[in-house]
């Protein structure tokens, strides 16, 4: 096999691919005021600053916040049989529980979203360790959070292997900037986490149709588990789901943000987390740099005379952020 | 703007970092290089004194800012003698006064010099001599003597050279001969040369120093001629007109007059013995600059207690760890667990040597990880299971220790130097980000880990690095510089190339061309 020699710093330059580098120290440093960060560091935080700006999410069934709380789940979960544990300030997606089912009432015994059986008393123990701060940024106590277990929509069910696909948007100064969706694969273990081997696949800004995906920085037209081709699936109401993206930004104050969307079977488009340093990988699937939308978003904001709002935002983007190559 | 008050503060920060440090190079002397060493001369004068009953006293004349020698220390040894030292214009004398002497006895003064110039420095021009008062008929041959050589000189050197030259001729020209007896001692013909030179109006004076040669003894010292050429004082050997001093010239004292004079004494006799020392050159540079009274050498580590300069040694590297670390993480693009981490190992390493740590931290790790799996199946909370396994950690410590004591291996006790909390706090990250990321990421970051720790120490561990920040450590200025000005640094990690190579095609692949997909956007 020929060597895969890495691209000279000049053509990446050329096609506007930002590096980590400049995303640090050129748009979250200058975008994003550190005071603003709680507000999307903290799930918790995000989830009701989200609700009351009108903005759909997964429904919160409780929050554990001490060890001796930790009796109270069977309480917060009620009838529920499907629900998801997770820190309120995990570190990228780190410490998240799905539980998919009930196996058995007494012992009382749930099923993980892998399929495996997981006891009340191990979920306890999760629960606690959650609360301690394992997953959480510098290993400060966190709190747990039960919510709603998206039921995730058919759509992308053939270009996906279990888990939960969900659609990244990076949106800049209020404007959706480019977008793609994050297919788990049997390698990545069920999670839509790029640097395990899910896959990465870009979305057209305009009509909201998957293009061809990235796995492992490699261009991949079908899905490796389903064989599915990837590109070409049409994302639904995907003009209400750029103006949710748009909505976020507002509602946080950070100039530059990723959301990140699940489409649920029967609630429509929910917003899962946000994200102050959104990765880089956005780039890869969509096979184009950040940088040029960036000034075409920077051009049209210094000429605007009036703020617009976010139906309007995201318009704009579907009409002129279209892949631009060089 | 920010760019600009970025870049002043950089600048500033160097230019302080290295004019100081230049400073203290040039001219304090602190070496570059470790392991220098100068070299520095002992001179002893010893005053044997046969005293009458009478009280005594005893004069004598100290070096005092010697050409290009500097006097690093000195010292007396007069049993039952009352000292006293004063300085003149340009003469230090000690003064030895007893009531009542009794027999031998010996004076000591000692002093430690070192060469540490090559040019004499300039002093002021002391104004034209004044012309000897001479009778008819010398005057008049002296005058045509000086007439002569004025015309075959350029400038005064070559002129004190060539009177120098012409004194000392076996058959010395006529004009002069009757000044000077045929057995005239040198101290005569250089008293005669100054008076010539006078009635040129040149200043000259005369010098006396010691020949410094390695183990001398019962040396005498030796007249020097030194005439002003309106800068600086330029030596002539008297004997020869050669300009300049021997290179182990230490001259002692100006003048026509002996070194020592004395009352009361029945007799005195005076001479010196020298000695060649080396001394770490560090140590002679801190001895030359308290004596130069520099300011800044009140700030030294050198003066700190040594314990606490050994502490300094290690710490003084951190910074420079903490730019490598800043490197490899921002311009190379390696990833480690916890930012500093690998600093702190590289530190332990310095005590286990390269490969021996390396060796240790990968087994402690492993055994660590193999522990903290089991732990996890036995489903801890958070605190207890990082306070377990930092004890199954010290117990491997000192395991291994024991087993490699036994297997005759002494690397193995140096295993107690690393920094069991890092670790215990290493493994489990290690064990987290295998769990959430698998083996590959977990084993990715450890290995970045250890290169990252590895290349630190080979930095950290090298000699003319820790010689060079310990006695320069305002040369942390400019690592400090440098670590602003790759805070501002955009441009890609070399990692990135990689990261991002699928754009040599992906960019042709998605150039907007009609495929079977039937793309809608294209740009309008």
């Amino acid at each position: 096999m020929a060597i895969d020699w890495p691209i000279s710093p000049r053509r990446l330059r050329e096609l506007g691919v930002l590096g980590m580098n400049q995303r640090n120290g050129e748009f979250i440093a200058q975008m994003n005021e550190r005071r603003y960060y709680p507000l999307v560091d903290d799930k918790l935080l995000t989830k009701e600053l989200a609700e009351e700006s009108g903005l759909r999410v997964p429904a919160l069934y409780g929050v554990i916040r001490s060890t001796h709380e930790i009796k109270q789940l069977a309480k917060w979960v009620g009838e529920h049989e499907e629900f998801v544990i997770k820190p309120a300030n995990g570190a990228g997606g780190d410490g998240i529980l799905v539980i998919d089912g009930k196996q058995s009432d007494k012992p009382l015994v749930y099923r993980k979203s892998s399929g495996r059986a997981i006891g009340i008393d191990a979920i306890g123990l999760h629960i606690s360790n959650i609360l301690a701060g394992a997953y959480s940024l510098g290993g400060r106590p966190d709190v747990a959070m039960i919510e709603y277990r998206v039921k995730f929509s058919p759509l992308f069910e053939k270009i996906s292997f279990q888990g939960v696909p969900d659609i990244r948007t990076i949106v800049y100064r209020g404007y959706p900037l480019m977008a793609m969706v994050r297919l788990p694969t049997t390698q990545s273990d069920g999670k839509a986490n790029l640097h395990q081997g899910a896959i990465g696949a870009g979305v057209d800004m305009a009509g909201g149709h998957t293009l061809d995906g990235v796995a492992h920085n490699r261009r991949v037209t079908h899905h490796p588990d389903t064989r599915e081709p990837i590109s070409g699936v049409a994302i639904p109401e995907w003009q209400s789901l750029l103006e949710m993206a748009a909505k976020c930004s507002d509602m946080t104050g950070l100039g530059y943000l990723g959301v990140d969307v699940v489409l649920d079977r029967e609630l429509g488009p929910l917003i899962l987390e946000l994200n102050a340093r959104p990765g880089l990988s956005i780039q890869v699937a969509n096979g184009e740099g950040l940088r040029h939308r960036i000034e075409r978003v920077d051009q049209h904001v210094d000429h605007l005379s009036r703020d617009e709002t976010a139906a309007e935002r995201a318009a704009w983007s579907r009409e002129h952020l279209a892949p631009m190559n060089l | 703007m920010r760019r600009l008050h970025l870049l002043f503060v950089v600048l500033l920060l160097t230019a302080v970092g290295l004019s100081v440090a230049w400073y203290k190079y040039d001219t304090l002397g602190f070496p570059l290089t470790p392991d220098r060493e100068t070299e520095t001369w002992t001179v002893e004068a010893q005053i044997a004194v046969d005293p009458g009953t009478a009280p005594a006293s005893v004069r004598f004349a100290l070096p005092s800012d010697p050409p290009h020698y500097t006097l690093l220390d000195e010292g007396f040894v007069s049993r039952g003698w009352g000292l006293t030292t004063q300085s003149s214009d340009r003469q230090r004398e000690a003064v030895w006064t007893k009531r009542n002497p009794e027999g031998n006895q010996t004076l000591y003064y000692q002093a430690t010099v070192y060469r540490d110039q090559e040019e004499i420095q300039p002093s002021p021009y002391p104004g034209p001599a004044a012309p000897p008062k001479l009778e008819e008929p010398l005057k008049s041959a002296a005058e045509s003597f000086v007439e002569d050589i004025r015309a075959g000189s350029a400038d005064i050197q070559t002129f004190a050279t060539l009177l120098v030259k012409e004194v000392n001729a076996s058959r010395p020209d006529e004009n002069i001969a009757a000044f000077l007896k045929p057995d005239a001692t040198e101290t005569e013909r250089t008293r005669l040369a100054i008076r010539l030179l006078a009635i040129a109006r040149i200043p000259a004076r005369m010098s006396h120093g010691v020949m410094l040669t390695d183990e001398g003894r019962n040396l005498t010292p030796t007249t020097w001629l030194e005439v002003h050429n309106s800068r600086r004082w330029v030596p002539i050997d008297p004997r020869t007109g050669t300009v300049g001093y021997p290179r182990q010239f230490l001259v002692w004292w100006h003048g026509d007059q002996p070194a020592l004079t004395t009352s009361g004494l029945e007799d005195v006799e005076l001479t010196f013995a020298t000695t060649r020392n080396l001394r770490d050159a560090v140590e002679t540079a801190q001895l030359q600059s308290t004596i130069a009274e520099s300011r800044l050498m009140d700030f030294s580590l050198l003066d700190l207690p040594i314990d606490a300069q050994n502490t300094y040694r290690i710490l003084l590297l951190v910074p420079l760890g903490a730019l490598i670390i800043v490197l490899l993480r921002n311009v190379i693009g390696i990833r480690t667990f916890g930012t500093f981490m690998p600093v702190l190992i590289a530190l332990s390493f310095r005590e286990t040597q390269l490969v021996g740590g390396v060796v240790l931290f990968t087994l402690i790790v492993a055994l660590g990880l193999a522990i903290r799996f089991y732990l996890e199946r036995l489903k801890l909370l958070l605190v207890p299971r990082l306070a377990a396994v930092v004890i199954v950690v010290i117990l491997l410590m000192a395991l291994i220790s024991i087993v490699s004591h036994r297997l005759g291996l002494d690397i193995g006790l140096s295993v107690g130097l690393f920094p069991m909390v890092i670790l215990a706090m290493t493994i489990e990250r290690v064990s987290i980000v295998w769990e959430e990321h698998g083996p590959g990421d977990a084993l990715a970051q450890a290995t970045g880990s250890l290169v990252v720790a590895a290349l630190a120490y080979l930095v950290m561990v090298n000699a003319y690095v820790t010689h060079l920040f310990f006695v320069f450590p305002e040369l942390l200025l400019v690592v400090l510089a440098f670590t602003l000005l790759i805070g501002r640094y955009t441009g890609y990690r070399l990692t990135e190339l990689f990261r991002f190579r699928a754009f040599k095609t992906l960019a042709q692949a998605r150039r907007p061309e009609p495929t079977g997909n039937d793309r809608p956007g294209e740009p309008r």
